[in-house]
């Protein structure tokens, strides 16, 4: 529902035309709560400039972007063929990980066996754990950033099974995961928590010292965009964002800070 | 004079609602139609939906509109239907001022506070007394039975209380009990009544979102069983507009379409109904 909001505030943006006086930054709903804490800490130091901070989705975001409704899109994809004349700000990277019942005895899964159970290949426990029970497999819906870079890293072409239950949040899949414990879901790193267990994938856990190291392959990027060369409050904005105190508090908050992955 | 400027102001604010409604209408249609098209028929009425990739068919969430939708009927005609029986015919009145209201009530609470109810209770309790994921079609009819219950009840109890007096004194002289009474004498005259209750239960069933996004698990495959994830035309909508743009934001709004139509078509049937007493 609060999604839905966002999405009518940016229509309603879209009618308003160029009269505003902030920086507008809309776009993907994965980055846009660490955006939100950015931009408090931006108001802080630079009280004169009015950051507004919309969700909308990636694709959204890059469209917003291309007809100027927003001064800063955030993506939290990699740009298509055809997006990439927009300029691009690397600010994060951000782990997806698998994560079952606290009372899963799984460890570890393959990324073929993680492939075949949300295909609907695999759908007993019994061969991966020894427990008799169907697996309940949970993801994202169609659209979302998140289930589309985990179609893009771990099924390689294979399509998600429609026996899946779809949650419209990382939220909501964590709550499902920590209530039922037959289930398995997808997730941003930085959300997890102890109500759930993260499992390691090809034996790497997703941890901070595995992702900067690149040895945890199941990483995307958040991206910043503007439509020209950024200049002034947004220049400002996004150096901000770069500095050491921001990437200090995304780094607290469970994401990668651009400069700690070695390209 | 000034009558006639009052009348003039209402009147044009009372168009002003028939043109929202007309702009709704115009925009939901000019934003899904096209797309209908675009995929044919038989492509928008298969069960691939996969927008992203090109694949429109809603089939599996009319289907799981339908079956959560005759669930909510099979849970909230029997309960609601004998809610109504009891405040018109067996409470005294006093009762009757107490629990109508009541009952009216439930229709205020939001659909998220029910939502949140089957996942936190009704969910766990599915999954540990029958198996399966608990997300289901069985938790989301239970659910929106409970949620038309008010709208049953209340259009039920006014016709109930609108058959004429004579009609039961008349019944009663002729021997009948008070249980052959209502069966046979009351039901019958208030029936109308009753349909176009449920009718309007099933519209609300029909369009109810946020509850049955909360529960039912919104898995695109078709249900085999009750225990069965389910996934309905509204929930579609709601979960994918944030994130959809182009032919996707085109196939919901496809989506829709078709549901308005199918509301329009429920309203159509109860006030036919209601009128022809």
């Amino acid at each position: 529902m609060y999604r839905l909001t966002t999405v009518f505030s940016l229509v309603f943006l879209l009618s308003c035309g160029q009269r505003h006086s902030g920086i507008i930054v809309a776009g993907s709903t994965s980055v846009q709560p660490f955006m939100e804490k950015i931009a408090e800490q931006f108001i802080l130091k630079y009280p004169a400039i009015k950051v507004n901070v919309q969700g909308g989705g990636s694709s959204a975001g890059i469209q917003a972007t291309f007809n100027g409704t927003c001064d800063i899109g955030m993506s939290s994809r990699n740009l298509e063929a055809d997006e990439t004349q927009l300029k691009t700000v690397l600010i994060a990277y951000d782990g997806i990980a698998i994560i079952v019942h606290k009372d899963n005895p799984t460890e570890n899964l393959t990324t073929e066996q993680i492939r075949k159970i949300f295909a609907g290949k695999i759908t007993d426990w019994q061969g991966l754990n020894g427990i008799d029970k169907k697996i309940i497999s949970v993801t994202r819906e169609e659209g979302s950033g998140t289930r589309a870079a985990f179609v893009e890293l771990v099924m390689h072409g294979k399509l998600i099974s429609d026996a899946c239950l779809v949650q419209d949040s990382n939220g909501a899949i964590r709550e499902i995961v920590a209530t039922t414990p037959e289930a398995i879901g997808y997730i941003s790193a930085g959300l997890i928590d102890e109500r759930i267990k993260a499992v390691a994938i090809d034996s790497i856990y997703p941890k901070l010292e595995n992702f900067v190291t690149h040895r945890y392959r199941f990483v995307r990027p958040f991206l910043l965009m503007t439509k020209a060369e950024p200049k002034g409050n947004v220049r400002r904005f996004i150096d901000y964002v770069l500095s050491e105190d921001a990437q200090k508090s995304l780094k607290e908050a469970g994401l990668i800070p651009a400069q700690e992955i070695k390209q | 004079m000034k009558d006639k400027i009052a009348e003039r102001l209402l009147l044009i604010i009372a168009f002003s609602a028939i043109l929202a409604l007309l702009l709704i209408t115009f925009f939901i249609f000019e934003q899904g139609v096209p797309l209908i098209f675009k995929a044919g028929f038989q492509d928008f009425f298969s069960t691939n939906w996969r927008p992203m990739q090109g694949g429109f068919g809603i089939l599996s969430m009319i289907v799981g509109s339908l079956m959560v939708t005759a669930g909510a009927l099979i849970f909230g005609i029997p309960f609601g239907l004998a809610c109504a029986i009891f405040l018109a015919e067996f409470s005294p009145k006093s009762v009757q001022k107490t629990l109508k209201p009541i009952i009216e009530l439930l229709a205020g609470i939001p659909s998220v506070v029910y939502g949140f109810i089957g996942i936190v209770i009704l969910v766990p309790f599915i999954r540990e007394i029958f198996g399966g994921a608990g997300f289901s079609v069985l938790a989301a009819s239970i659910i929106l039975g409970i949620m038309i219950l008010p709208t049953i009840v209340s259009i039920s109890y006014d016709s109930l209380i609108a058959v004429p007096t004579t009609y039961r004194e008349g019944s009663l002289a002729l021997g009948a009990t008070k249980w052959q009474t209502i069966v046979m004498a009351l039901i019958p005259a208030a029936r109308s009544g009753i349909i176009a209750g449920i009718i309007l239960g099933m519209g609300r069933a029909i369009g109810e979102t946020m509850a049955v996004i909360m529960i039912a698990g919104n898995a695109l495959k078709i249900p085999h069983s009750i225990l069965d994830p389910v996934r309905t035309i509204t929930s579609t909508i709601a979960l994918e507009l944030g994130y959809s743009a182009g032919d996707h934001r085109a196939a919901l709004f496809a989506c829709g379409s078709f549901l308005f139509i199918i509301i329009i078509i429920l309203n159509i049937i109860a006030i036919r109904i209601t009128k022809r007493e």
